[in-house]
């Protein structure tokens, strides 16, 4: 079978770029190894909601049009929302087809599928920033007694035995995990390694309105100081709620959940953990009031007669004088282990030289080495957005755009040619 | 933030250090680096410690000199005092990394120091060593730094610096999580 592009994966990144290429009128295929949002429907707990408030959902030629603009969806208001873009844009995708390699094809590609082969010149690879859980090392060395499972197959508390749970990372997924985990009724440590807090709202607007409007969710890959570094940067200590409610480290430790350093090791049947603790949670707070700073500075510019709430700073994280160093994993205390230590993608089925020395795909703003092969989805790809649903659409834009150049022969680059914000590395 | 600072020195080349980074950043086999002590006992608690060659940059290498460190007990452990106790060699090995990182950091993000000075100290219960109480760990119960910086910069500023230095310091680690260490008799 042969069509010009083939896009991998139905999520918001591959049917962003759908709608795209079918605005230049580009023929391609969205190839889905489940159904469309597969992720969002298989790997995510039950009680997750966006991170971001309803409105900030866009997607090209598509946009939240209901009576909640500042609420968070639930995941099936999530994969409900995919599904009628889906339509919209009548994304022409093939369901439940398991991509098995990409290679090189003459001037394209090969792409084999469970349900055949298709010859392309093109590749866009959508296939998401999440899915596999980067365990650490030290995992080997958890007891058997004790098990273990990550936030992709993580649903609810109901699913793990009764007692105390650790859970190792405060991003995102560990801190939210941590706190529902602790509700139900079973005592938990968190282990805290390097994370990025910030509060839900400032001054009576959202954290992701102010990220927004102050253009650090629109910073590019180009302006940063190291990108390496940025597309390293955990995710954010946030939580989608009705009460919109803050979830950050005192809180959890003033209901009574244990918050201990990184975890370091496991010997003797003994979790290790770091002493660091104090300056994560400092460096931590001071990148939070960097942010606010900025925010502050750019209301006091550029919003003067705004109805804001007065500027202000949050508690500073308390820490234990002197936090728990080693857990003992063979007492029984701990029942089960929750890796929430972050996420990679799975590029595994790609059959083309262009890893780097740890295993990851190279590129250059989401355009790879290889002629015709895209990435999208990815932390920091080309913005500091990239990796969100409100990411897809500009990324989708510059990366469709590259792809029809190298269709049509004409000359490409890589790198979006902005000036250079005077915000760059601010944050 | 718009005006312009005079550059500046804190005596760190940040230069190389990024030019070393980026290098380094092509070849990680140059980055594998080992570093040696040498020790001979003198007498009671008394040894003598030599440093001088390391391994590093794909090749041997070495100090400009070798330099020794006396390390002794104090009077009290009914030792003759002829150096600093091992323990306070380690306060001084993190002390002068988190400091070295200071100054190479705040250089990097150009603040002018004219003065920094830590006092740290190492709280013990030599129950432990003295095999007294089992329960009590043998090294320190808690480790505290205290920074007083003189430099161009704001509060907030120098804490970053500070934090930034822990976050990159190899003392720092290594007192703060686990290291496999292995003793052999030839």
């Amino acid at each position: 079978m042969r069509t010009t592009t083939v896009i991998i994966g139905a999520g918001q990144a591959g049917l962003a770029m759908s709608r795209c290429l079918s605005e230049r009128s580009i023929d391609h295929i969205v190839i889905e190894r489940g159904e469309v949002a597969n992720s969002w429907k298989t790997e995510r707990w039950d009680s997750l909601r966006l991170l971001t408030p309803n409105w900030q959902s866009r997607l090209p030629g598509y946009g939240y049009r209901g009576d909640d603009p500042d609420g968070f969806r639930t995941m099936p208001e999530t994969i409900a929302f995919l599904e009628r873009y889906a339509r919209v844009v009548a994304a022409p995708v093939l369901t439940h087809t398991r991509v098995r390699s990409v290679r090189r094809a003459g001037d394209g590609y090969l792409v084999s599928t469970s349900e055949g082969d298709w010859r392309c010149r093109a590749v866009v690879m959508a296939t998401g920033a999440c899915n596999v859980a980067s365990v650490p090392g030290v995992a080997a060395a958890i007891p058997p007694t004790i098990a273990t499972l990550s936030p992709l197959e993580y649903k609810n508390p109901d699913q793990l035995a009764p007692g105390g749970v650790l859970v190792v990372g405060a991003s995102a997924s560990g801190i939210q995990i941590a706190e529902e985990i602790h509700r139900s009724g079973r005592p938990v440590t968190l282990s805290v390694g390097e994370h990025v807090r910030v509060p839900r709202s400032y001054r009576g607007r959202d954290i992701k309105w102010w990220m927004d409007r102050i253009g650090v969710l629109d910073e590019r890959y180009t302006e940063v100081d190291s990108v390496e570094r940025v597309r390293g940067v955990p995710s954010l200590q946030l939580i989608g709620s009705d009460d919109r409610r803050n979830i950050d480290l005192n809180g959890l430790r003033e209901r009574g959940v244990e918050v201990v350093g990184r975890l370091a090791g496991v010997a003797h049947g003994k979790a290790q953990f770091s002493g660091s603790l104090a300056n994560l949670c400092e460096m931590a707070d001071l990148k939070m009031n960097r942010l606010l700073d900025r925010i502050d500075e750019w209301a006091a510019a550029l919003l003067p007669s705004a109805e804001l709430e007065p500027a202000h700073r949050f508690e500073p994280t308390r820490v234990d004088p002197a936090p728990r160093l080693t857990l003992d994993l063979a007492s029984g205390a701990i029942r089960t282990v929750v890796w929430a230590t972050g996420f990679r993608p799975d590029h595994s089925w790609l059959d083309v030289p262009v890893f780097d020395r740890k295993g990851r795909v190279k590129h250059d703003g989401g355009v790879v080495e290889a002629p015709g092969l895209y990435l999208m989805g990815l932390p920091f790809l080309r913005r500091r957005k990239s990796s969100l649903i409100d990411g897809a659409a500009d990324d989708a834009r510059d990366l469709s755009a590259h792809l029809a150049a190298h269709l049509d022969g004409r000359p490409t680059k890589a790198r979006a040619r902005q000036p250079l914000s005077e915000l760059a590395g601010a944050a | 933030m718009s005006t312009t600072k005079e550059l500046a020195n804190n005596g760190v080349n940040v230069e190389a250090l990024l030019g070393a980074r980026e290098a380094l950043t092509q070849t990680p086999e140059a980055a594998q680096f080992v570093w040696r002590a040498k020790n001979e006992w003198v007498n009671g608690t008394h040894s003598r410690s030599t440093v001088e060659r390391f391994f590093g940059l794909g090749a041997e290498q070495q100090h400009k000199q070798p330099y020794t460190f006396d390390a002794d007990h104090p009077e009290i452990f009914a030792s003759e005092d002829n150096g600093a106790t091992p323990v306070e060699l380690v306060l001084s090995g993190l002390a002068s990394c988190l400091t070295a990182g200071i100054a190479a950091v705040a250089q990097n993000r150009q603040i002018q120091l004219r003065s920094v000075t830590a006092t740290l100290e190492g709280a013990m219960d030599i129950q432990g060593i003295l095999g007294i109480d089992g329960d009590v760990r043998n090294g320190f119960s808690g480790i505290t730094v205290r920074y007083e910086i003189d430099a161009d910069a704001s509060p907030e500023e120098i804490k970053a610096v500070v934090a930034q230095s822990q976050k990159r310091s190899a003392v720092f680690d290594i007192i703060t999580n686990p290291t496999n260490v292995s003793v052999e008799v030839g």
